[in-house]
């Protein structure tokens, strides 16, 4: 009896057949909306994203610690063991991006959905820089002084990170968008992005080396801005595609 | 009105259907019957554009649906074999962000009648990997309650659902055909709906 009444419940309109008006603008609340969305997940997963964090500051912390004291070594090679965790840590949360909605038939609906698929994977990309790359943005400055950098070198780092986890961010995605539904698709997506990640470490460890040395950090920055406008306007693109083979 | 004609699928060496020609009309629903493995969902994933047809075409309203692409998607909802739904999410979260990535707004009050609807009273603000299969099935068919959609395509919609869930569904569809929609779906069991037509693969 209940059941029959709350059938008839008029509380849902049942649909009329016909469009879904649509309340926002075109796509930007789509976006918005995966950004939310994927926050919200990782702080349900807190674990996921706090293992690449740690993995990021226990590598930094490790060298300064087998090297010892020596600060002219320390301050040398400071950029390039910060980039290179960075990379590593970056890596780390990559299988994360696709693979749970892949494996729960999310993907399949965002495909699905009127919203174009590569505006919600650029959503995806934003999202995955918000939890793996800003984390490591505002910790390095704090580990760059285990490795005795002035307060100048610790800006250049963190400008240079800024620009650069984000291309880390937009590389990866298309690694991990071919490597779905691969079975050692982990080991692969290594293999396949961490060529490509070797332009933003020679010019983001560059740009502080070359400051340190008092050359400027100016056109290593400008060269890794120019590589995240054009990663920008590709990655996504090329991860989108990716993503449409994968799931076919 | 969704057609198809001279549809044909390939899977590997192995061709599951060829010629196949279907119409579904306004009030009208398809039920596809086949053994398993006889490409029902592969049918299914080729009219919701999810795979290409090796051969053959689906039109909507006439216009070829590569053409019509999110046109076509926009009144179409197709649930599959899984789940669609967020473990970590509320019954509630999954609802409106489903809903906001396909570019609309579902205010919280419809979310909630639709979920109480489906009785998941008291359940909406639980994360979904509390509830049981049944329950998380009745999360994914929410969306039907609240995405407005012309024609439905469903993979077996009734897997996993209790007796009271069966027929809750199918007097949604039967509501959603007498209003003039359409609905395409698998299933093993015989459904007793007005208008229905039969394709065995």
């Amino acid at each position: 009896m209940n059941k029959e009444t709350r059938r008839a419940a008029p509380s849902v309109s049942l649909p009329p057949g016909g469009r879904t008006e649509r309340s926002e603008g075109f796509g930007g609340g789509a976006i918005l909306a995966i950004i939310r969305r994927d926050l919200l997940l990782a702080m349900r997963r807190k674990s996921e994203v706090l293992t690449a964090l740690f993995f990021f500051i226990i590598v930094a912390s490790l060298f300064p610690l087998g090297i010892g004291p020596e600060s002219d070594l320390l301050r040398t090679i400071a950029p390039g063991i910060i980039w290179v965790a960075a990379l590593l840590a970056t890596m780390l949360g990559l299988a994360r991006l696709f693979a749970p909605d892949h494996a729960d038939g999310t993907l399949e609906q965002m495909l699905l959905s009127p919203t174009p698929l590569g505006l919600l994977v650029t959503g995806k990309i934003a999202a995955h820089w918000i939890t793996t790359g800003l984390p490591l943005v505002l910790l390095a400055p704090v580990l760059g002084i285990q490795f005795d950098l002035d307060v100048g070198a610790l800006g250049v780092l963190v400008v240079a990170l800024l620009l650069g986890t984000p291309l880390l961010s937009l590389i990866g995605a298309i690694g991990a968008a071919l490597t779905l539904g691969v079975r050692g698709g982990g080991v692969l997506v290594s293999l396949l992005v961490l060529p490509l990640y070797v332009p933003a470490l020679i010019f983001g460890a560059g740009a502080v080396e070359s400051h340190v040395s008092g050359l400027g950090a100016g056109g290593h920055l400008s060269l890794l801005a120019a590589l995240l406008a054009l990663a920008v306007f590709f990655a996504p693109w090329a991860a989108t595609a990716a993503l449409r083979i994968a799931l076919e | 009105m969704l057609t198809a004609t001279g549809l044909s699928c390939v899977r590997g060496e192995r061709r599951l259907f060829a010629g196949l020609d279907l119409a579904v009309g306004p009030g009208e629903w398809l039920h596809v019957q086949g053994e398993n493995g006889a490409g029902k969902t592969s049918l299914l994933r080729i009219l919701a554009t999810l795979s290409p047809p090796a051969e053959g075409e689906v039109r909507w309203q006439g216009e070829p649906v590569t053409v019509l692409a999110e046109d076509y998607r926009r009144a179409m909802l197709f649930l599959g074999h899984h789940g669609a739904v967020k473990e970590e999410l509320t019954p509630l979260e999954n609802l409106t962000l489903a809903a906001q990535l396909d570019g609309t707004t579902l205010d919280e009050a419809t979310a909630l009648a639709a979920l109480v609807r489906f009785g998941l009273r008291g359940r909406e603000d639980l994360a979904v990997r509390f509830l049981s299969a049944g329950q998380k099935r009745r999360v994914l068919l929410a969306r039907l309650a609240v995405r407005k959609a012309m024609l439905w395509i469903l993979d077996e919609p009734f897997t996993a659902l209790d007796v009271k869930a069966v027929d809750m569904l199918s007097g949604l569809i039967e509501g959603h055909l007498a209003a003039g929609g359409m609905a395409i779906l698998t299933s093993h069991q015989s459904m007793p709906l007005p208008n229905g037509k039969v394709l065995q693969l």
